[in-house]
């Protein structure tokens, strides 16, 4: 890591030098980061793509302004977050609903589903594609809020810190926020493991 | 004490991120050896996890690591001219 840092160091000072080529190899390591980033925000292939694209260029064009007290890639992820809500308050605009009154209230159920047989579940079942399509639906399906937290510290594996600079909230909220999606796609993906995993022994037949 | 379920559910998360201190990890960790039912959702919620940084759950469009390169080899070009007519 400490080695990939003073490499990425090293390239942006050259670039910032004049060897311009160098920004794509710095940018390829983050090329994911930076489209499921966008993507958590428009849920959308395409604009994901294009907002991808458009943020790349961004951070090219604002190298000079990077600052090494933050990593390149938390940077590098605020970009990415403000060209996905730009383009979804665009998208908003004329729609009723604004992405600024989408907080977290105190009501809803976030306690998880019980269940006594996943351990059954052999880790096979992970590599099922189905179970895959069911998480990228769940995904998709949480409150913008969550699934943004969710996005950068389950998918990207920003630490919490870098999760709220990055999102401009707290390191509580980040918590609070991840907590809530975790739970909730656990409920959303346990009926259909039930219904997909094979038979059971018993009710509290798990092997240990 | 003895900690409920309930209680379990509410530090799951920061459970699973080492992030509770020593005294409640160790009573989440007593009453995780005879409960069934917080073994379970504790199990179910770390696979959604690995489910989730496999790269193959999220994948990328297809070319969209190429379409990006030139897009940008493009911008690139045109800083250079830029710079170039300074």
């Amino acid at each position: 890591m400490r080695m990939a840092e003073t490499n990425e160091a090293g390239l942006i000072a050259r670039i910032l030098g004049g060897e311009k080529e160098l920004f794509h190899e710095l940018i390829r390591p983050y090329e994911r980061m930076v489209y499921l980033t966008v993507f958590s925000i428009l849920k959308n292939e395409a604009d994901a793509e294009d907002g991808a694209q458009v943020a790349v260029i961004s951070a090219y064009r604002h190298l000079s302004s990077f600052r090494g007290d933050a990593k390149f890639s938390t940077w590098l992820t605020t970009i990415a977050i403000n060209e996905g809500r730009k383009r979804l308050r665009k998208a908003k605009s004329a729609a009723e609903d604004s992405i600024d009154v989408e907080v977290e209230g105190h009501e809803g159920d976030y306690s998880p589903a019980p269940l006594t047989d996943w351990r059954e579940v052999p880790l096979e079942a992970l590599e099922r594609k189905e179970l895959r399509e069911a998480l990228r639906g769940a995904v998709a399906e949480l409150p913008g809020i969550y699934r943004q937290v969710f996005t950068l510290r389950d998918l990207e594996e920003l630490n919490v810190e870098e999760t709220a600079r990055a999102l401009g909230i707290t390191a509580n909220v980040v918590k609070v926020r991840l907590h809530r999606a975790r739970i909730l796609l656990q409920k959303r993906l346990v009926p259909f493991l039930k219904t997909t995993a094979p038979a059971r022994r018993g009710f509290f037949g798990r092997a240990l | 004490m003895k900690l409920e379920c309930k209680h379990v559910w509410e530090h799951i998360s920061e459970y699973i991120d080492n992030s509770v201190d020593a005294k409640l990890r160790e009573e989440i960790e007593r009453h995780l050896e005879h409960c069934e039912i917080c073994s379970a959702i504790l199990d179910s919620t770390r696979n959604i996890l690995i489910l989730t940084a496999d790269d193959r759950t999220f994948e990328l469009p297809v070319g969209y690591s190429k379409r990006l390169h030139e897009r940008l080899a493009k911008e690139l070009e045109s800083s250079k001219e830029n710079s170039d007519d300074k």
